[in-house]
């Protein structure tokens, strides 16, 4: 069972007691903006087999929204950190770097 | 090829049956084919023959990663059925029903097409309205369903608890024509026939890049060397985003892993497909005895076909509540696929944004019933540049907010 690290309250929660939210670092989109942003933000999606950046809620606990890094490929998980930021810190960056050196994931690395 | 039949088997019998040969061929690839297929599930195959058969186009390579029929087409649950709620889905997925009534004999192959009728239950007033509906949907589409009430259910399945501890059997859709078929020998008869047209399917290869020139696609690198073509088909399911990315454009796809176990086998107890979206599972009994069991899928993003452990239990809570007998049944085997989920939970059968390059992925938890149509559909589009079944389920569809929304639809548990 995938387990995550809330950064907020620092349990170990299973996933039954999370709720996933999709794609992480997706720029919202809002009045003003063309058909071709829209449907980037609602619709196009990474998907990759690979490293992949996550919103996740800590719902059954803190209630608190977060992000995590992980692999789709073998599961493993390389950190959890706030939701207050527009990029993955470095110290998650570095512990991909660490696992898979030359990743990248839209346009981080 | 040689013809399989009653006759066939007394011939063969005079020399020990050693005369059958191979049922396709493993030809090396050529340097240039008229259309290649990436992908020799199910639906690649359907298209490649249903380019041959309705379109005359045979110089047609399949490639497969792994091994044909591989992937999704031999871990799904085999079940069947045309009960959509929109017209696009319901054309599509009635081609596709009609198309397995006589695939056997189309193909000379027996895919053990058995159209035992598939319930699906409706456990909650919400879902006896929608079933309402999409029974007079259908009835405008001509697809044949009906809304039964709960003493016909009682009936068809002996088995079921009508009166379960969380939710009451109010009554269900039901489609007779709806059914299972042998899935393995659905990929395998589309394979033999497309071998004896003369295509080339050609296993143990992936696909490494998609080669490009001034906007058109142009051929294939593959692990076996670079193969060109006039025209490409990517048909690989829950990969289909490995392989936009090798074209450079995006899909409005997530993969997931979706879960189906088996049991061990008993004596036949239920003849018909039981689905029950509400408490989420469903099954069937496999001609061998086994009940076949779907479940759900991920809630996250994962390409690991196996699945997280707490769905089964989910799964297995929701059946024993229903079928109260199968409680004590061991479980056989467990595991997962992983499907390509679009956000309106249809399909893409299009056109991509690099020219001669062609789509048909995003079929999420009910690809196996399509194939036959999925594949008739996929091969006029590729042969004539549209297709009437394929032309409402373009890309371009998110962009415009054309959707065909299944997922509100509840044509299946999501």
């Amino acid at each position: 069972m995938l387990i995550l690290t809330c950064p907020y309250c620092s349990v170990a929660a299973d996933e039954t007691e999370l709720s996933a939210g999709g794609e992480a670092h997706v720029k919202r989109e809002t009045v003003g903006a063309d058909d071709a942003a829209f449907e980037q933000y609602l619709f196009q999606r990474e998907n990759p087999k690979g490293i992949h950046f996550e919103r996740w809620r800590h719902a059954a606990g803190c209630g608190k929204w977060f992000h995590a890094a992980r692999c789709t490929n073998t599961l493993e998980v390389f950190g959890t950190y706030s939701a207050q930021t527009l990029e993955p810190p470095k110290n998650i960056t570095d512990a991909i770097s660490a696992a898979r050196p030359g990743w990248t994931w839209r346009n981080f690395s | 090829m040689k013809k399989y039949s009653a006759f066939a088997i007394a011939k063969e019998a005079l020399t020990y049956h050693k005369g059958w040969g191979r049922a396709w061929a493993k030809p090396a690839p050529k340097s240039h084919y008229d259309v290649i297929i990436v992908g020799a599930g199910g639906h690649g195959l359907a298209t490649a023959y249903y380019l041959g058969r309705n379109f005359g186009i045979t110089n047609v390579a399949i490639i497969e990663k792994g091994w044909l029929g591989g992937g999704n087409t031999g871990r799904n649950t085999t079940i069947i059925r045309s009960n959509y709620l929109q017209d696009p889905s319901a054309a599509i997925y009635e081609k596709a029903r009609s198309l397995y009534e006589t695939l056997s004999q189309d193909l000379n192959y027996n895919i053990m097409f058995s159209p035992r009728g598939v319930i699906m239950l409706a456990q909650t007033h919400h879902e006896v309205r929608g079933y309402k509906r999409t029974a007079h949907a259908n009835a405008l589409q001509g697809v044949t369903t009906e809304w039964i009430e709960p003493k016909r259910v009682k009936e068809l399945v002996p088995i079921i608890n009508l009166h379960g501890p969380r939710y009451p059997v109010l009554g269900g859709l039901w489609q007779a024509r709806g059914g299972t078929a042998r899935h393995d020998a659905v990929a395998w008869g589309y394979a033999r026939a497309c071998s004896d047209m003369g295509m080339d399917i050609i296993q143990q290869t992936e696909v490494t890049a998609v080669k490009r020139s001034g906007g058109k696609v142009t051929g294939v690198s593959t692990t076996q060397g670079d193969i060109s073509c006039n025209k490409l088909g990517v048909v690989v399911a829950g990969h289909s985003g490995v392989l936009a990315d090798m074209a450079g454009f995006r899909l409005p796809i997530e993969s997931v892993p979706l879960q189906a176990l088996v049991s061990e086998p008993i004596k036949p107890c239920m003849d018909v497909v039981v689905m029950a979206n509400t408490v989420h599972g469903y099954m069937s009994q496999s001609d061998k005895g086994e009940m076949v069991i779907g479940g759900g899928t991920d809630s996250h993003n994962a390409y690991t076909q196996r699945g997280s452990f707490h769905h089964v239990e989910e799964t297995v809570r929701a059946l024993c509540e229903t079928f109260p007998m199968i409680s004590r049944l061991k479980m056989l085997r467990q595991w997962g696929g992983i499907v390509d989920v679009t956000g309106d939970r249809s399909p893409i059968l299009s056109k991509t944004p690099v020219e001669g390059m062609f789509i048909n992925c995003g079929w999420g938890t009910g690809g196996f019933k399509a194939i036959p149509g999925s594949g008739w559909g996929m091969a006029e589009l590729i042969a004539k540049g549209h297709s009437p079944l394929t032309d409402q389920f373009g890309l371009d569809r998110f962009r415009e907010g054309r959707f065909i929304d299944e997922s509100v639809a509840a044509g299946v548990a999501h």
